[in-house]
């Protein structure tokens, strides 16, 4: 068996159980109304933690797309507000903007071959000024466009609502698995979360994959922010604070490496339904308090990086092992 | 000719790495390129490859001049590389690995099945069939080789440059690596070979190419070739004039130390060694024979897998530095500017260093003490600088490794190791070392002198052993201390190694 998938059949294991485990308590959280919630409510988590696997597997890390989610809704808001242009331009423009922004720091961590982490901090911190400087205030959205896509949704067999947003979300995440996983852009940004050197040897174009991961990843938070005002009505600058975290989270309980290199796209999707599903459990219980979702994502991500260690030693040992008795 | 180079030079500041180098690589022949560290084989290897620019010279290839500006560029041109290890990616799979960048595709998506088939196909021309969906990381280093291999003639094809390919394989996988180079020499490619190992070397190439500092010294039939020649050659120096051996008269040491059975899996077999008390072992082999890894599981840089240390008081500690040192052992490492000294800090602050950590940093050394110990060993050692303040990074060579070593006389260590003491030092400061050396012996330290020039450890040595290969093969003392019995032993074909094959 290949160690690398390992993870992620934990990662499917430990969703399925806690599935059934909620399902003995609560039987109504089989029903297509809880997936379809669970699917919409994390929409805009699940598609700015696509962006983010890719930058985690190419072994960077990227702490802006939170603050570039609520800067899209505010951007989004103000010029819904303040000109005449139809969403879908609004749309275009903020995505042309978000991917930009993205490709500049990518562009930045290439060439002044500074770690990503600071980089992209100091884009968190441009991003959610931006949002201020637009708008301090939360600004509605009443455009009826935004109607129509808010009310937009297909009802299963058992009444649940498969909401737009909901797919887009689904179709995002086939999107990345097509470019990490049946690319070659996918393969070098592989490589170079396995080791720089290699990559290079191998004739990866660094900077250009470094600088496209990231631009990726902008273009993912700029759809995730207008999933994100789709799902709220508004634009709010201080919305989604930490959302960067929780994509991190929820990638990493996905079963990707933190240090790049290893790791499947699916394995996010069901990372994020795994915390959205901890969450509805809580408001299911309704006696717990909601810090308890952030408890219990803390003892997973501890147990998956444990897992992680774990495994990277044992595939060693046995390598070691298979040296020694001198077997290929 | 397939590959001919002719006067090649390459100058980095302060030394001249090539000078006029001439090398050819016929169609159809293995042909290895020796030297010890500094002759040039990895600067010559870099400029064939595009990782450096020469500065002189002319290389045609069926031909054609070339003058690659990058890896990639090389391997357009025929030239691929196989390095000692970073490859390939151990975390994508065979495959991936075998066709990355040329991954066949529809619609611009790769078609995972034509890969895999094509990867199989590239394997079974090597007579390998494994499984090409698995990562390459699960596979044995040996596997890894052949697999980089394969992908280096398939981009290349014509000159193949295998750099210490088989540094870290054992007897059974170096023959499966061979046997596929020895099928890619039937196949017409011109492969140039860098190894250490002498076995290996007559084992599998035509013809022997030596440099030394920087230039050619000769190339010749691997089958015309003597072993104790060539080692003469890459060590640079003539039989006849024997240095005269000093300590000889100073007869049997009292027991001090004892090292039993102490080896490491990959690294060292397992060796034993007895130190007297003011008695200096030197250790003599070619560079990889595992000179300095004796050294550093002496010192516990490395854990041993096996054995044991001993002192007439009972069993030693020395499994971290930390322990080596409690046990009064010391340790100046062969790498001067990155293990040795600490560049930014002062003369003073490098000569206190290893005192003040043993004494523990809740109990600093008056300023004082560090200005008199520091004073005291400038002029005991002679070590030239402005004063004791000056930073250490803009002394001398010679003048650093005193500093260094300063740092260890002033923790009064019982054993002392001295990994290529004389490295990069001028010859008025080799001198004063050895000195230096004959000195510390007379105060009754026991020392133990790794070193690749053989007049040193002869002028230094009450006794030497010679590894190679990663073994301790002779141990030679009194009359039999002399370059030509060194040189033998260092020479003497590998019996084992042979019954084994």
């Amino acid at each position: 068996m290949n160690t690398r998938a390992l993870p992620l059949y934990v990662t499917v294991g430990i969703f399925l159980l806690a599935y059934a485990v909620f399902w003995l308590q609560f039987p109504n959280i089989l029903s297509t109304r809880v997936v379809g919630n669970l699917l919409t409510d994390n929409a805009y988590l699940g598609i700015v933690a696509v962006g983010m696997t890719l930058v985690i597997l190419s072994g960077g890390i990227d702490l802006s797309v939170g603050s570039v989610i609520a800067f899209s809704g505010v951007f989004i808001a103000v010029m819904l507000r303040d000109t005449g242009l139809h969403p879908l331009a609004v749309f275009a423009l903020l995505l042309a903007l978000t991917t930009a922004f993205g490709a500049g720091m990518g562009f930045l961590i290439d060439r002044l071959a500074m770690p990503a982490f600071i980089v992209t901090l100091a884009g968190m911190f441009l991003a959610r000024g931006a949002a201020y400087i637009l708008s301090i205030d939360s600004v509605p959205i009443q455009h009826p466009f935004y109607g129509a896509l808010q009310g937009a949704y297909w009802l299963m067999p058992g009444k649940g609502r498969l909401t737009l947003i909901g797919v887009v979300m689904v179709l995002t995440f086939a999107l990345g698995m097509i470019v990490a996983h049946k690319t070659r852009f996918g393969a070098s940004v592989y490589a170079l979360g396995g080791g720089e050197a290699a990559a290079r040897l191998m004739g990866v174009r660094q900077g250009r994959t470094t600088v496209l991961v990231y631009a990726f990843s902008g273009a993912m938070a700029g759809l995730a922010g207008i999933v994100f005002s789709i799902y709220t009505g508004s634009g709010y600058s201080l919305a989604t604070v930490g959302t960067e975290l929780t994509a991190i989270a929820a990638v990493v309980i996905g079963g990707t490496l933190l240090t790049g290199g290893a790791g499947y796209m699916v394995g996010t999707l069901v990372g994020v339904l795994t915390m959205g599903l901890i969450q509805t459990y809580i408001v299911f219980d309704g006696s717990l308090s909601s810090w308890w979702t952030k408890i219990v994502i803390g003892v997973l991500l501890l147990a998956f990086i444990l897992l992680q260690k774990g495994l990277l030693k044992l595939s060693q040992m046995r390598l070691a092992q298979n040296a020694s008795e001198g077997a290929p | 000719m397939l590959l001919s180079i002719r006067s090649l030079t390459k100058t980095f500041p302060g030394t001249r790495a090539l000078d006029a180098v001439d090398f050819d690589l016929r169609a159809g022949e293995v042909h290895a390129l020796l030297g010890e560290n500094g002759a040039g084989k990895s600067t010559l290897i870099k400029c064939l490859t595009g990782a450096y620019r020469r500065d002189g010279g002319t290389v045609t290839l069926d031909g054609a001049p070339i003058d690659p500006q990058s890896t990639v560029e090389a391997q357009d041109l025929g030239i691929g590389t196989v390095y000692q290890e970073v490859n390939l990616l151990p975390n994508l799979t065979v495959a991936q690995n075998l066709m990355f960048g040329r991954e066949p595709r529809r619609w611009g998506l790769v078609r995972t099945r034509a890969m895999r088939a094509q990867a199989r196909a590239m394997l079974a021309e090597y007579g390998l069939n494994i499984d090409v969906d698995r990562d390459l990381g699960t596979y044995s280093v040996a596997i890894q080789q052949i697999i980089a291999i394969a992908r280096a003639v398939a981009l290349s094809g014509k000159v193949l440059i295998l750099d210490e390919p088989t540094a870290s394989l054992d007897a059974a996988e170096v023959r499966m690596v061979f046997d596929v180079v020895r099928g890619l020499r039937e196949r017409g490619l011109g492969i140039v070979f860098v190894s250490h190992f002498l076995d290996q070397v007559f084992d599998l190439t035509d013809r022997v190419t030596v440099l030394r500092n920087g230039r050619k010294i000769v190339t010749e039939d691997t089958a015309n070739l003597d072993r104790v020649r060539l080692i003469e050659h890459m060590l640079g120096r003539e039989l006849e004039d024997a240095t005269s051996h000093q300590a000889m008269a100073r007869g049997p040491r009292p027991p001090m130390l004892e090292f039993r059975g102490l080896g490491r899996r990959g690294t060292i077999e397992p060796f034993d060694l007895a130190v007297g008390q003011g008695e200096v072992v030197g250790l003599a082999g070619l560079l990889g024979s595992g000179r300095t890894e004796s050294a550093e599981l002496l010192f516990g840089l490395r854990n041993a897998h096996s054995g044991e240390a001993r002192d007439q008081g009972g069993p030693l500690d020395l499994r971290s530095p930390r322990a080596a040192i409690a046990a009064g052992f010391g340790f100046v490492p062969e790498e001067r500017k990155t293990d040795g000294i600490v560049a930014d800090l002062s003369v003073r602050e490098n000569i206190i260093l290893g005192l003040q950590a043993r004494r523990g940093w809740a109990r600093p050394i008056p300023r004082e003490e560090q200005n008199r110990l520091a004073d005291d060993y400038i002029k005991r050692l002679d070590i030239r600088t402005a004063g004791r303040e000056k930073r250490i990074g803009e002394l001398s060579g010679g003048n650093q490794q005193k500093v260094v070593l300063a740092r260890w006389l002033a923790m009064n260590p019982r054993f002392l190791i001295l990994d290529e003491p004389t490295r990069g030092i001028d010859v008025g400061a080799h001198a004063e070392i050895v000195r230096l050396i004959h000195e510390l012996v007379e105060g009754g330290m026991s020392l133990l002198v790794v070193s690749s020039e053989i007049d040193e450890l002869i002028a230094v040595s009450d006794r030497v052993i010679v590894l190679r290969d990663r073994r301790h093969v002779a141990e030679l003392t009194g009359e039999d201390i002399a370059p030509n019995r060194i040189m033998q032993a260092i020479a003497a074909p590998d019996s084992q190694r042979e019954k084994a094959a």
